[in-house]
């Protein structure tokens, strides 16, 4: 069973006034629950314009997503809203966290917007935040932690809803090289260890060989798709 | 937590914010401190006029209206008087006879109206004997200390209501005092048209000197004792022209005004309203000149909180985006950002009316006094020269409600053009 399907996918920029942009140019691909993925390719191939269209922040020109056999296209802009928070994870290049709110109100933050209880959010928080290696900075604002301590906590908080799946683009890109080993080494111990499907984009050689999949696009059209 | 959020990033740009904040504090300071002013101008003047000057209601004959002549007089006024008092809510009333004449002293002559009273009924209904001023008084307001001095004053310029005069006290005001260059114990003589229009006249000597904020009040109306006056008249005993009552309370006036009217068709009764229109306008207008000048305020400061306000949407477009994007809904966002705007608003009002309390408590003991500026200025037109600010509640709430609008209205624009953003552009980070 899979847990995503996308079919002949096709986004077109057309903001009427320069050249319409294909960007992302009939894609077919599945991931299953328990992925380690990464999509790879050169600037401008498609990488976030892609997860943008699998997040649902997006609309594709043609073609669907399926999540658990589900269509996206079908749900109007709310239930979109309502459907992301509730089965997605989000990790983005940067401007993940809350700046006013501590790393722990952070990783509460979506658990909050969908009504948990104080003690559940409590004790989820505590246990992510540790997984991610920050169990003593729990109380630290975004802007007293390093970049890739920004980036765990954003791991943290994007698993908080127990989403289904989580997309980061270029989840490293903003990282030195320790950062980007120590936030790859937790994404594949949570990924092993609770069997979190992880789908990210990259240029990173060190990022790509970790992925146990590995999805090149180039030009919005998928050249490559191996397991290893 | 959406309040929490919004309450932090007031305080991620503090300076913006106290820049904002000290402007909305310093707009309602000024606008809440001269409101209270005009307030307390307005209290006091609608204070002084309904006890010392004209009471809650007059009752005269209707052509004595049209023409104060000294025959339109109010016929059988005992009975009218009896009903009067045997309404409940009626504190006291008072028979005038109320005549123009001369007064004239030694040194020059002036139109008055004289007004002919039982002095212990009329106490009742006005309280102008009150501003008599006491030793203390004279101290504070002419720096008269030593006893001797001070003793002096008081027999010459102050003197008694109606006491230590034996044969035709009359009351007068400092302002005609001053006119007629007359003391207390100064005679003065009145000169009228007696009912048959045949000109006479009598000696007074002053009894007493008062005072009030209102000079032209205190020029145009002396009082004598009813009886002295009467044989002068050649009016029959009992006699009044004008009927003044005091009631327990001043919203009971036009329930007995309506009754009068109705009970006595003939005779004209006139609540304090008809008889100072300006007070009345000024009573009801204030409220609504206090909120136009809170209001023209925060319009001003409307537009500034506009302005920071979409700076903040500019500056957090990713952030916004990202808010977005892991499932804060459009109305959460749009709640963020006006709950933003409210409680940077609310802030200022917190210390703009704080503030406001804290000055407006202080000088209303102290009072401002203006006298050193323009006090005749201020008394020719009724009002005093030492101003006691004063506001309502009632008032601070409406502000507070008025601060809470403007904060959302400022905002709608800038959380709207949050809410168009979209997610995806907002965050490709470039
Ligand atoms: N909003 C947009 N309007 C028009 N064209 C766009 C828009 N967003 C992206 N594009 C174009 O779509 C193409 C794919 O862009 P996309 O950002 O998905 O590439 P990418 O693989 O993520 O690149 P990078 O590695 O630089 O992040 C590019 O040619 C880009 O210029
Ligand atoms: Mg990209």
């Amino acid at each position: 069973m899979n847990i995503i399907e996308i079919k002949d996918l096709v986004k077109i920029y057309d903001d009427k006034k320069t050249v319409p942009v294909t960007a992302v140019n009939g894609v077919n691909i599945n991931f299953k629950p328990g992925e380690f993925a990464a999509i790879v390719g050169p600037s401008g191939s498609g990488k976030t314009t892609l997860l943008n269209l699998l997040g649902g922040l997006d609309e594709p020109t043609s073609g669907e997503i399926l999540i658990d056999g589900k269509q996206m296209g079908n749900l109007n802009s709310r239930q979109k809203i309502d459907f992301r928070m509730h089965n997605i994870g989000f990790v983005f290049q940067a401007y993940n966290l809350i700046p006013v709110l501590t790393a722990k109100e952070n990783v509460e933050f979506i658990m909050h917007l969908q009504g948990q209880s104080k003690k559940a959010r409590d004790k989820r928080s505590q246990e992510l935040l540790e997984a991610v290696g920050l169990g003593d900075r729990m109380n630290a604002r975004p802007g007293k932690l390093s970049g890739g301590q920004q980036q765990r906590v954003a791991v943290a908080r994007a698993l908080a809803s127990k989403p289904k799946f989580i997309l980061a683009d270029e989840p490293t890109a903003n990282l030195d090289s320790k950062s980007t080993e120590t936030l790859l080494d937790i994404m594949e111990k949570l990924n092993i260890e609770e069997n979190i499907t992880f789908i990210f984009s990259t240029h990173d050689a060190r990022v790509v060989n970790k992925a146990r999949r590995v999805i090149t696009i180039e030009d919005g059209v998928v050249v490559e798709d191996k397991e290893r | 937590m959406i309040p929490s959020i919004s309450w932090k990033n007031i305080w991620r740009n503090r300076v913006r914010s106290l820049v904002v904040v000290t402007a909305i504090t310093l707009g309602l300071v000024g606008g809440l401190f001269s409101s209270a002013i005009y307030k307390g101008m307005a209290e006091r003047r609608f204070e002084e006029a309904l006890t010392k000057e004209i009471s809650h209601i007059q009752i005269h004959n209707p052509k004595y209206l049209e023409n104060p002549e000294i025959g339109f007089s109010i016929s059988n006024p005992a009975g009218l008087i009896d009903f009067i008092n045997s309404q409940e809510s009626v504190k006291a009333v008072s028979s005038r006879l109320k005549i123009t004449a001369m007064i004239g002293s030694s040194s020059s002559n002036y139109g008055v109206n004289v007004i002919g009273i039982d002095p212990l009924k009329e106490k009742e209904v006005s309280k102008l004997y009150t501003t008599l001023l006491s030793t203390d008084e004279i101290t504070e307001q002419f720096g008269i200390s030593d006893p001797a001095e001070l003793e002096k004053f008081q027999a010459d310029s102050v003197g008694y209501y109606f006491e230590n005069t034996r044969r035709n006290p009359i009351f007068i005001g400092e302002e005609l005092a001053h006119k007629l260059k007359i003391k207390v114990r100064s005679k003065v003589v009145i000169t009228f048209q007696d009912v048959q229009g045949n000109l006479t006249g009598g000696a007074f000597r002053v009894c007493g000197i008062f005072r009030t904020e209102n000079s032209a009040f205190e020029q145009a109306n002396v009082f004598v004792r009813q009886n002295d006056l009467i044989g002068l008249t050649g009016l029959e005993k009992g006699s009044a022209h004008e009927i003044a009552i005091f009631m327990n309370d001043v919203e009971q006036v036009s329930e007995l005004s309506a009754l009068l009217s109705e009970n006595y068709p003939n005779l004209e009764t006139s609540d304090w309203k008809t008889l100072e229109p300006t007070i009345a306008m000024m009573n009801e207008m204030m409220d609504v000149i206090m909120t136009v000048i809170i209001v023209i305020i925060l319009l001003a400061l409307g537009f500034g909180i506009v302005n920071t306000m979409l700076m903040v949407v500019m500056e957090r477009g990713k952030e916004i985006g990202m808010l977005m994007a892991v499932g804060m809904s459009k109305l959460r966002v749009f709640t963020m950002i006006i709950l933003e705007s409210v409680l940077l608003c609310l802030t200022g009002a917190a210390a703009g009316i704080g503030i406001s309390v804290l000055l407006i408590e202080l000088f209303s003991k102290t009072g401002i006094d203006m006298t050193a500026f323009a006090q005749e200025g201020f008394e020719a037109m009724g009002f005093a020269a030492v101003f006691y600010p004063t506001l309502g509640v009632d008032f601070y709430i409406e502000v507070t409600v008025l601060v809470v609008l403007t904060g959302v209205l400022s905002s709608v624009y800038p959380a709207w053009k949050a809410l168009k953003l979209n997610p995806a552009d907002a965050l490709r980070s470039e």
